[in-house]
């Protein structure tokens, strides 16, 4: 289910004073404008658009991924760099068996469902860009990557702190980006094979060893063991 | 690490002189980082390796450094000695877990790193920590916010070579811990926050506590300002240091107390979505227009002192009522996305939480300040001197837990 | 010295020589994470000073050092510079491992970068758990070891492979 794909209404300004409670699929005034600056600048290069609490969430087509970020930084007034990374969405592996009540773990759905615009595959990147002044507004920008061969255009000669972050998704996500001055090892050392953040990297400790806190395994006082949920009270 | 040739040279006392071009590529850059130094170098500079061990570098923050006599002419932060791996932890551990484990991202504000996570895990539930709760939480995060800073004024004084301000820098801190200590059972480190409040409420005599804390608090600015502010040797090594231009910074990420100190008025307390009652009291964003070391330093020292006044208003103000909502025993958040960032001590610390409606999240990205903090050095340590590399790495005050999660 | 590597040093002796090891322990500055701040807080900070028990956390030299408390996560990447570190210290040296990701992995034990533990790479004396112990299990460590130190027949740990760790709390 592709997420909260609400259409934007101007009316609905989502916030109370006091109440931190924000809709998701609202977008205030300047969110919406914005928005509409990105549909009129880029077309048909916008492959779905979204909102989430607040932020507008835009994919577009691979190919228009350092066109918008010059949009964004020239004339939305975008000048502040957040992150750039990305998102894998194949589904977790489990590493718990299902029926056996423990619930150390979070059992992850098993069906491939895309979040919020949607996702053209398994690989997706995403980053995130504000502005420091006036309305403070800020965007998601999320684009497809190809399944086999992932790669993307870099944001370096747009927004110079783009470096560091593609190094580590490429790092992470194995996702190349052309035209980044240097794809080294960021945080892992130089022989460590393997893209760790991806989902069919196991993750070895867990697969051997299992949770230690499930020891100790009582319900809590006042409350007998055939509660609705599974009984299994964890660390916390 | 970028040859710099697009970007503008560093502002320096004095210009940058004869520096040569260099261009280093990628097979180079690799051999640095790997520390072999056979390498093919060209008579006259030497590479100097700054860490991981180093009691200047905060930490295991590795600089190698290409030096031209005193001047550096490329140097390449080589991170990832402390990295744990959160994000994929977080992706086999419930929401409870995993407010345990990002305490500890910035270890020494360890509070501040949870409020803006589980604000997420919040907004996705649609649900609203009561009042109190949220007071609690922003005294709470304020009081990082005072003991991080305290560490950071003394221990800046440390760096440039005045060794008195760490011990006032530390006694000081220790108040502040008691404080917290009181309150969450946990000098640092201490996963106070559930998902629709807080765990405990505040202790009996603690407001009063509080009250002598932040009095002491702002005594021991004063002090700081005394001693390490007005003293000229102080001001001679961090003026004109390590100037952040306010556009250049903004592209690279730079954000929190460092931007500010460049003359950009932005604190997302003010500006953005804190999910905290900021906008119920009244207190002031500091700035500088210099962007230089001693900037920085100026800015956190006010900043300490507005979260002591805040604090104090903040107590005064505080509502009474429940401290938790009602939330289910097993927390299962339903799906979505989302993304809350807020001012930490550090700056600009964010989380985007993707959720499948499981216990746990199904993928979340930690965007870290000092990540974006550091990775401006390469151009900024262009032509420094050696000495004013430590200065700047001090006025920087990055924590490794965070560049390397 | 000939009289320990041979066995034939006089209590009286002995007993000096340990009397003023356990109290002139430089400590070998290795702060990795959290529990450095802890550390710190113990070394620097008026209020838990360990200055007081002769442990003197200046030398920023391992080769001037006999103390080196591990305190914080040991990733794979850092290993190889701890063991070449902890060689470069003369012997007799000491090893305090502080907090429990130094101990065993601590709380990242299932990340595919950390090190479950440093005794995986150098021996340990002293474990002091927590996360991060108060300065107070800190300085209990350090005591511990001081009394053991006294106690120590020093051609036996020139001799010994094994260390038989001690566990505070």
């Amino acid at each position: 289910m592709p997420g909260a794909e609400v259409e934007a209404t101007e009316s609905s300004v989502a916030e109370a004073t006091a109440s931190t409670i924000v809709e998701s699929g609202a977008l205030d005034d300047a969110a919406t404008q914005m928005l509409a600056r990105l549909e009129a600048e880029l077309g048909d290069a916008i492959v779905e658009h979204g909102a989430t609490y607040g932020d507008v969430v835009v994919r577009v087509r691979p190919d228009a991924w350092r066109r918008t970020a010059t949009f964004c930084k020239e004339e939305l007034g975008c000048d502040y760099l957040s992150f750039v990374s990305a998102i894998d969405w194949m589904p977790t592996p489990a590493i718990v068996d299902e029926g056996s009540g423990d619930t150390s773990t979070p059992a992850q759905p098993k069906e491939t469902t895309y979040g919020v615009a949607g996702s053209g595959g398994r690989f997706q990147v995403f980053a995130i860009v504000a502005s420091t002044r006036g309305a403070h507004q800020r965007v998601v920008l999320k684009t497809d990557l190809d399944d086999a061969q992932p790669h993307i255009e870099s944001w370096v000669p747009v927004y110079p702190g783009a470096d560091w972050h593609e190094r580590e998704t490429w790092e992470m996500f194995g996702i190349v980006f052309d035209g980044h001055p240097a794809l080294r090892h960021l945080y892992l050392p130089f022989e460590f094979e393997g893209h760790p953040l991806r989902k069919d990297y196991p993750l070895l400790a867990r697969e051997v060893k299992p949770w230690p806190g499930l020891v100790d395994v009582e319900p809590m006082p006042g409350e007998d063991s055939d509660d609705t949920d599974a009984a299994a009270v964890e660390a916390s | 690490m970028t040859t710099g040739t697009e970007l503008p040279p560093p502002n320096l006392p004095g210009g940058v002189g004869q520096l040569p071009e260099v261009h280093l590529d990628p097979q180079m850059l690799r051999q640095l980082a790997e520390a072999q130094v056979n390498v093919e170098l060209d008579t006259g500079d030497m590479i100097l390796n700054l860490g991981p061990q180093h009691p200047a570098t905060h930490g295991t923050l590795r600089l190698v450094v290409r030096l031209d006599g005193e001047r550096v002419i490329a140097a390449d932060p080589v991170i990832g000695y402390m990295h744990r791996g959160y994000e994929k932890l977080t992706e086999y551990r419930t929401y409870p877990q995993i407010t345990t484990l990002i305490n500890r991202i910035d270890w020494l504000s360890s509070f501040a790193n949870e409020v803006p996570f589980i604000a997420g895990a919040e907004m996705l539930m649609g649900i609203e920590a009561p009042p109190r709760a949220q007071y609690i939480r922003t005294i709470l995060t304020e009081l990082s916010r005072i003991a991080t800073f305290l560490l950071f004024l003394g221990e800046m004084g440390l760096q440039v070579g005045a060794i008195t301000p760490a011990f006032y820098g530390f006694r000081d801190r220790e108040y502040v811990l008691n404080l917290i200590e009181a309150v969450t059972g946990g000098r640092f480190h201490p996963n106070f926050n559930r998902i629709g409040g807080l765990k405990d409420d505040l202790p009996w005599g603690w407001n009063s506590d509080t009250r002598t804390t932040m009095r002491k608090v702002l005594e021991s600015c004063d002090e700081f300002e005394n001693l390490v502010v007005g003293n000229p040797i102080f001001e001679q090594r961090t003026r004109s240091i390590g100037i952040i231009p306010a556009d250049l910074g903004a592209a690279y990420g730079v954000s929190g107390s460092n931007i500010r100190a460049s003359g950009v008025d932005w604190d997302l307390r003010r500006d953005g979505n804190p999910h905290l009652p900021y906008n119920e009291i009244e207190w002031k964003v500091w700035t500088h227009p210099d962007g230089d070391s001693f900037a920085r330093y100026w800015v956190r020292l006010q900043e300490t002192r507005e979260s002591a006044r805040m604090v104090l208003q903040l107590i005064d103000q505080m509502p009474s009522g429940p401290i938790m909502s009602k939330v289910p025993r097993i927390i299962k958040v339903p799906e979505g996305e989302v993304w809350v960032n807020t001012e930490n001590p550090l700056g600009e610390m964010g989380y985007y939480i993707v959720s499948k409606g499981a216990t746990g999240p199904f993928r979340v990205k930690i965007r870290s300040a000092s990540f974006s903090n550091v990775s401006i050095l390469p151009w900024m340590l262009r032509g420094v001197y050696v000495p004013d590399i430590i200065t700047i790495l001090a006025s920087l005050y990055f924590i490794l837990g965070d560049i390397d999660r | 010295m000939g009289l320990i590597s041979s066995g034939n040093s006089p209590k009286p002796l002995t007993w000096l020589l340990n009397y003023s090891r356990k109290y002139s322990l430089w400590m070998f500055q290795w702060g990795l994470a959290c529990c450095a701040i802890e550390m710190g807080a113990a070394l620097a900070g008026p209020r838990y000073d360990v200055m007081r028990l002769g442990v003197i956390p200046f030398p920023a030299s391992p080769r001037q050092a006999d103390l080196i408390v591990i305190s914080g996560t040991v990733t794979d990447k850092m290993a190889p510079a701890i063991k070449r570190l902890y060689e470069q210290m003369p012997d007799p040296k000491y090893v305090i491992s502080m907090g429990s990701c130094a101990n065993c992995g601590g709380p990242y034990w299932d990340s595919y970068s950390v090190t479950k533990g440093v005794d995986q790479i150098i021996p340990v004396d002293v474990y002091v758990p927590g996360c991060p112990p108060r300065p107070e299990a800190f300085i209990q460590g350090i005591v511990m070891l001081q009394e053991r130190i006294q106690n120590e027949n020093p051609s036996e740990r020139w001799r010994a492979t094994q260390r038989d760790p001690i566990v505070v709390g």
